[in-house]
């Protein structure tokens, strides 16, 4: 039986796996001590738990365990990825290279860094959301330490090169970091040869809990240091104090190892089932895919379905969880400065809905979801003046609207 | 058998706790921030929290900032208190966590702010008429004194400290990690502008804490990206964790009373067995109830060949204890704390820290062991 309502918001937040809150359970119930707890079993429990868990991460990125570092989320790594970076090597130079269409906790710390003194190249991907080495290249100064470009879009789902910049990044000797909140567990990344020096990323974007994230910091070729924005105990070898989240990063590290078991398969799955959904929508008039059609995450599907608005499509279908827009930013009635920012015009960027699929996503519920969203295109569109404008021929471009 | 007396480094959790977690892990995953009904409902389960927090305190809900914990709370403060509000002067103690004292460090290191350290008495006792002088001098200061010192449980007098920080127009926050779920905590009675807490403390889960901000006061965020919490803390909400720490806060102010009498009764216990079988040993920091934290007893161990080996030999026999905080650095430098009250380097200082679940059992177990330790 289909159950409602139909989550395919998977790219704001992630239902945990079973397997991921039975493995946090023992480190709530019994094994509770503090992992910086130097003196006893507790401690030594609690920091073994943590010691397995950074060993799982790093296993699914390709990383030394060493060059973990917990944080409370993937916001939070941006933060000390970016303010970091700056505050360590500023007497290096003070410029940063980034693109218009990151993730809010890049791009705002970006802002927070200009009034710090640091000059910020934001650049403009093309319209399917992809920066090009080129682009980048035109980019760097001298004074440029940092490169900072993520490995796939929350809104699009599009996949950067993120090799060619981490490759162009290294021949300048310029850091480069990447937001990979949205690829890590769901593509494989391997911050080798990719050659990544900083990645962020999120549990809660993989089945594991909402609170804890993790950087990657790499130590060698070249060994990265960032100046610590959270201060106290030293915890996390000094960049990051706080007394560590142990049942949340017992939870991440188990994400990330049934991520490393499932992702070849999952994403196989997913693709078609996404690839079903969109079929079927963009066969409805005037929808358009937004974002890269070949160079993207399996499990996400963005579609512009014109002369409607994604809000009242999304009530349209209530029954069905998605995102109009990203889900990261607090409720506005702005349209996404992500789709804005690729060049649609408002209207269309208004009109767009991201479906996003994820490990518990089933073909009937996918089946549903075409069948409903059809169904409310069509209705909307019938109640619809523009709609009606549409169809009788006149360009909605040419009319002069008034205030309102 | 093993017995816990280390709750100031962190609690057990309740059992109603973790049932509260898990069914939020299980049942309502989403993200806070999403407009629909999966999302909406997770809004509501948080702002749900927020308003109980609000209440226990009574603070209103929008003077209630969930973080990661202790450390980033104090850290938004100090660092906020310096950039937002102009604050030019920052007074402290020696005794304060490091969350505090290193994050005001690097504002004076820096230059962003000027630190000045009251004086303190070998109890760890804050000189109130130095704060004075202090605060006097230094008008419009961000004054930062812990409620109760997580290694030695000296307690401070909030509501004279405030009436301080007012009389010179100083801001005024309190660490009150240590006592928060411990002691009936009422922001509009202290009067105070900033101050913090951390779930694991009593009973909660860790990686979860708040921040009180009075509403007079506007920060802008240290972690920047996303608006949460109303735009100081961005980042998506911890949803589990802030369930099960406005639980656990809500258990402990509902057992205050009879958890205090009951844990007061079982520190007594301890000093009196102490003073009784092993008189060698002294108590670090005030130990009188109403001058110091009921679930922390500092101990000075005289000098003796066992030394450094002592909390390892407590361990083997099964007694979970403490140099003092739970340090990171794996290096044993010694207690900031123990050294800014004078304790004598070649004695020991140990920390046994009691929660709920502590029996008297285990404190006769502890002081039977610390015994037999000390006299081999
Ligand atoms: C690309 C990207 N970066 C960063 C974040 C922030 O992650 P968190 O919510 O864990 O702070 C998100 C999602 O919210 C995201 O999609
Ligand atoms: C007095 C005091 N302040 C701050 C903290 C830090 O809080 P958290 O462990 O949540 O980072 C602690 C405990 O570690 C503490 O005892």
């Amino acid at each position: 039986m289909l159950k409602l309502p139909i989550y395919l918001d998977n790219n704001a937040t992630t239902k945990p796996d079973p397997q991921v809150v039975e493995a946090m359970l023992p480190y709530f119930t019994e094994f509770y001590g503090n992992a910086a707890s130097r003196n006893h079993s507790f401690g030594w429990k609690a920091e073994e738990a943590v010691d397995y868990a950074r060993q799982q991460v790093a296993d699914l990125i390709n990383a030394n365990s060493k060059e973990i570092i917990f944080t409370s989320g993937a916001t939070e790594s941006n933060n000390l990825a970016i303010k970091g970076v700056f505050e360590m090597y500023r007497e290096k130079g003070n410029h940063i290279i980034t693109v218009n269409i990151e993730h809010k906790a890049v791009l705002d710390t970006c802002r927070h860094l200009e009034k710090m003194g640091a000059e910020v190249t934001y650049l403009k991907p093309s319209i399917d959301g992809l920066v090009s080495i080129e682009q980048i290249k035109n980019a760097i100064k001298p004074e440029t330490i940092l490169i900072t470009v993520m490995y796939a879009n929350n809104e699009i789902g599009c996949i950067n090169p993120i090799k060619e910049i981490g490759e162009l990044a290294h021949q300048n000797n310029i850091l480069f970091h990447t937001d990979a909140t949205q690829a890590i567990g769901k593509i494989p990344v391997d911050v080798i040869a990719d050659n990544i020096d900083l990645a962020s990323f999120s549990g809660h974007k993989i089945y594991g809990p909402k609170g804890i994230g993790a950087l990657y910091v790499r130590r060698k070729n070249p060994r990265v240091k960032v100046t610590s924005q959270i201060d106290g105990g030293g915890h996390e070898r000094g960049m990051r104090s706080g007394t560590l989240n142990v049942t949340g990063i017992v939870g991440l590290g188990k994400a990330c190892e049934i991520a490393g078991k499932q992702m070849a398969e999952e994403s196989q799955r997913l693709s078609k089932l996404r690839d079903k959904l969109e079929a079927e929508l963009l066969k409805l008039e005037e929808t358009y895919l937004n974002g890269s059609i070949t160079k993207r995450l399996p499990h996400v599907s963005n579609i512009s379905f014109k002369y409607i608005e994604g809000e009242g499509l999304m009530m349209g279908v209530k029954d069905i969880a998605v995102s109009s827009g990203s889900a990261c930013t607090s409720a506005s009635l702005e349209p996404s400065y992500v789709l804005k920012n690729l060049g649609l015009d408002d209207e269309l960027a208004h009109s767009s809905l991201r479906f996003g699929l994820g490990r518990f996503t089933t073909e009937e519920e996918i089946d549903y979801t075409i069948e409903h969203v059809k169904t409310a295109v069509t209705k909307l569109r019938e109640m619809s003046p523009l709609w009606e404008m549409f169809k009788e021929g006149i360009d909605l471009k040419t009319v002069e609207w008034t205030e309102h | 058998m093993r017995v816990y007396l280390d709750n100031a480094a962190t609690t057990p959790l309740d059992q109603e706790v973790v049932t509260a977690m898990t069914d939020v892990l299980s049942n309502y995953y989403g993200n806070p921030s999403a407009q629909h009904a999966i999302g909406r409902t997770a809004k509501g389960i948080l702002e749900i929290a927020r308003r109980n927090v609000a209440e226990l305190i009574n603070a209103k809900s929008s003077e209630i900032f969930f973080t990661s914990g202790g450390t980033e709370a104090d850290n938004i403060v100090i660092r906020s208190a310096v950039t937002d509000l102009g604050v030019k002067n920052i007074i402290t103690s020696p005794t304060e966590h490091h969350a505090v004292l290193h994050t005001a460090e690097e504002m004076n290191e820096k230059g962003m702010a000027v630190l000045h350290f009251v004086n303190i008495n070998e109890k760890g006792e804050i000189d109130l008429e130095n704060l004075e002088f202090l605060a006097s001098k230094y008008p419009e200061s961000l004054i930062s004194i812990m409620h109760a010192n997580n290694e030695i449980g000296t307690l401070s007098n909030l509501k004279t400290i405030s009436a301080i920080a007012k009389k010179y127009h100083c801001i005024f926050h309190s660490d009150t990690v240590q006592t928060m779920g411990h002691y009936k905590i009422d922001v509009e009675e202290l009067g105070i502008d900033f101050l913090v807490c951390s779930a694991h403390k009593f009973n909660g889960p860790k990686g979860t804490g708040f921040l009180y901000i009075k509403n007079i006061h506007k920060l802008k965020p240290m972690i920047t990206g996303g608006g949460q919490e109303k735009n100081l803390r961005a980042g998506t909400e911890n949803l589990h964790g802030i369930v099960g720490l406005a639980k656990a806060l809500e258990i402990s102010n509902k057992i205050l009373d009879e958890k205090r009498k009951k844990i007061q009764s079982l520190k007594n216990l301890m000093i009196n067995l102490i003073k009784e079988k092993i008189p060698q040993i002294g108590f670090n920091g005030l130990i009188t109830e109403n001058e110091s934290l009921y679930t922390v007893l500092n101990v000075s161990v005289p000098p003796s060949p066992i030394g450094d080996m002592l909390l390892f030999k407590l361990d083997i026999e099964g007694v979970c204890a403490s140099g003092g905080s739970a340090c990171s650095s794996g290096s044993n430098k010694g207690s900031h704390v123990l050294a800014a009250i004078k304790h004598p380097e070649d004695r020991t200082g140990l920390r046994f820290s009691f929660g709920k679940f502590t029996t008297e059992k285990d404190i006769r177990f502890a002081v039977d062991k610390l015994q037999k330790i000390l006299s081999e």
